[in-house]
């Protein structure tokens, strides 16, 4: 079971992260906002994650952690 | 006493610096002084130490600026157009609280000026020479024996309150030849520097360099604190000689090779009958203000002799507080007031004339 | 098992970098390497003037902030004074490619033992988006409105090529951190530029083909895809001088 863990407090909402997913299973959460005022990452479907890391090498503020 | 040996003053600043335990010189080749990086360039290989031509005084400033960062003792050396160079490097150093040592054997200016020597430097290395509030310790020597031993006392006080100290010579200084008494002098072992980035060792928070704040209320803290360092070196440190202070009624003011030139001056003077005295600043930052406001209470007046158009001139007005006329005695752009010009500048204050 | 995380090098402060800003991958890329060589403890990073001036507050490692520029020359004093530091630069296109070409041709010449990290995103990014160095020719800046005219002010400069014809260096490479892809081709060449340095190599710069979304004027996606089709194409990838692999095929 892979497991994504977001830092959310230090998303800036960039979108880098969605894109890299190959499983098209992250999104931009449009109906929140955290500290820094950004819509932040979230995962829509956990158990689709193969846990490649794709997202977390792409994010810039270093905010994804990868179990697995 | 010890052995004597005859060297130049710039010899006998690098022969200094090794003893203090400096083992990394960076320079950029400049008249009058290049005798310090060639004796590096022959002694450091030899002694496990760094000598490096750097690609401009600039980039020495900096390599500077790393060896300090790293703890160590380090010095870089040049002449006047290369100093202004410097001056973005001294900025950092002090911004950085850095320990440094930096030689100005000086010559004639502004521009690219002449090569022979100067002191019109004066305002640069007491006033900072480069962007915002902060000092360097200034140290003007007068014989080949004092560059030697200012040498080491620069690197000693640097690290004592972590700023950099100049060695404010001229073409005379460091082109004479004097005997000179190396083992005399003593090194005080450098202090503990638990600042320094040599590496965490995963053992400590890392260390950081840096002179960048951007919250005012930070640096306007660390200014603060950086001036009170500095009021301690005004309290503590300010060194001068006087000469025949005592009964005077003409007090000179002159240091570095002026300062020999209106000794003479001066023992002329009292064979026809007019007591002169001189206080020579060793330290013209912080400057001696003490003799003086205490010479201002008993001579007619005093008299600033400079290589230059009349910079410290200004200092001794405000350490006398203007209690007394001060004038000027002074030839410029390379040359060298006469022991003739000063005793006349003498006699001339005697009579009450300016 | 965790598969990906943040790495100990990096401290935990926040990035003061715009959205989707690459400087935060190549910290990263950075931060990776050394913790896998296990240099942390012995490693000093030099920060230069720009957007990554406040570098120093995200490596855990020993940190100097240097003047415009001059972070090569920094370095050169921090390895000559301890050489069993391990030291790297971190510097743009303007702080490197301008203002400190000189410190960078010349601790190349030297091949001064050292590790130098270099972001070409083509734009001054902190003082609010001027003409770099290394602006495109006719890339819109603040002080190119009407696009960078090389008649007036000459043609970009393309660092590892202008190295490359040292005799000095050891190591030069251009990579990017616009894709997935790329970003593992980029660790791979600043593990080797820090490789170098441990086995006493040499001068070694890796050029790292960068986005700043926020003066070029466009979306992070978009900027990405700007690299692919107007960067590469002037600054292609590669490697464009490693010394060791010379010498071996000369054998």
């Amino acid at each position: 079971m892979s497991k994504l863990t977001f830092n959310t407090d230090n998303c800036k909402g960039c979108g880098l992260c969605v894109d890299a997913c190959p499983k098209h299973i992250l999104r931009l959460a449009t109906d929140k906002i955290n500290k820094k005022g950004h819509h932040p990452a979230e995962i829509i479907d956990q158990a689709a994650c193969i846990a490649c890391a794709c997202c977390a090498l792409m994010c810039p503020d270093v905010i994804i952690t990868v179990e697995k | 006493m010890s052995e004597k040996v005859l060297m130049k003053g710039n010899e006998a600043i690098a022969e200094a610096a090794i003893r203090a335990g400096c083992r990394h010189y960076f320079g950029y080749p400049i008249t009058p002084q290049t005798e310090i990086a060639a004796y590096m360039a022959k002694k450091m290989p030899k002694i496990g130490g760094t000598f490096l031509q750097a690609e401009s005084e600039i980039a020495a400033i900096n390599m500077v600026y790393g060896v300090s960062s790293a703890g160590l003792r380090v010095m870089t050396s040049s002449s006047s157009p290369g100093v202004s160079l410097k001056g973005e490097g001294l900025s950092y150093l002090a911004g950085a609280d850095l320990p440094a040592l930096i030689v100005n054997v000086q010559r004639g200016g502004p521009g690219l000026g002449g090569i022979q020597p100067s002191q019109s430097d004066y305002f640069q290395a007491t006033r900072g020479g480069g962007h915002g509030d902060y000092h360097m310790i200034v140290l003007a020597p007068a014989s080949v024996q004092e560059m030697a031993e200012l040498t080491v006392k620069g690197f000693e006080l640097a690290d004592q309150y972590r700023l950099t100290s100049m060695i404010l010579a001229d073409g005379t200084m460091g082109q004479m030849m004097e005997p000179v008494a190396l083992d005399d002098l003593t090194v005080a072992p450098m202090p503990e520097k638990p600042w320094a980035t040599t590496g965490t060792g995963m053992k400590r928070p890392h260390n950081i360099v840096n002179s960048l704040f951007l919250q005012p209320e930070e640096l306007e803290k660390f200014n603060f604190e950086r001036y009170e360092r500095y009021a301690k070196i005004e309290a503590n440190e300010a060194r001068f000689e006087e000469y025949r202070m005592d009964d005077a009624e003409i007090c000179v003011a002159a240091f570095g090779i002026a300062a020999r030139v209106s000794k003479n001056a001066i023992d002329e003077a009292r064979k026809q009958g007019v007591k002169a005295g001189l206080i020579r600043p060793i330290t013209l930052w912080p400057f001696p203000k003490a003799p003086f406001r205490r010479a201002a209470e008993h001579v007619k007046a005093m008299i600033s002799v400079e290589l230059s158009m009349g910079q410290m001139i200004e200092d001794v007005r405000l350490a006398s507080e203007c209690r007394v006329p001060v004038s000027l005695c002074n030839r410029a752009g390379g040359m060298i007031p006469s022991p003739d010009q000063v005793l006349e500048a003498i006699l001339g204050a005697a009579k009450g004339g300016n | 098992m965790v598969v990906f995380q943040k790495p100990h090098a990096l401290t935990d402060a926040p990035f003061h970098y715009c959205p989707g800003c690459t400087h935060g991958i190549i910290h990263r890329l950075v931060a990776e390497v050394i913790d896998e060589l296990g240099i942390e403890g012995k490693t000093i990073g030099i920060a230069p003037v720009g957007c990554s001036v406040m570098a120093y507050n995200y490596f855990n490692c020993d940190m100097i902030e240097a003047a415009h520029g001059r972070a090569p020359a920094v370095a050169t004093g921090v390895k000559r004074a301890n050489p069993e530091n391990i030291v790297f630069t971190y510097q743009g296109d303007g702080d490197l490619a301008s203002i400190g070409m000189a410190e960078t041709v010349h601790s190349a010449a030297r091949n001064e033992n050292i590790t130098v990290i270099f972001i070409n995103n083509a734009i001054y990014g902190m003082t609010g988006g001027q003409m770099a160095p290394t602006s495109l020719p006719g890339q819109v800046t603040q002080t190119s409105p009407y696009g960078r005219d090389v008649k007036a002010c000459g043609y970009p400069i393309r660092v590892c090529e202008m190295l490359s014809e040292l005799e000095g260096p050891e190591y030069l490479e251009r990579v990017t951190v616009n894709s997935v892809p790329n970003i593992r081709k980029a660790k791979k060449a600043i593990r080797k530029a820090f490789q170098n340095q441990i086995e006493g190599k040499g001068f070694s710069l890796i050029e790292v083909i960068s986005s700043c979304p926020t003066n070029w004027g466009m979306t992070p996606q978009a900027a990405l895809k700007w690299i692919d089709d107007k960067m590469i194409p002037y600054y292609p990838l590669g490697v464009y001088k490693d010394r060791s692999a010379q010498k071996e095929e000369a054998k």
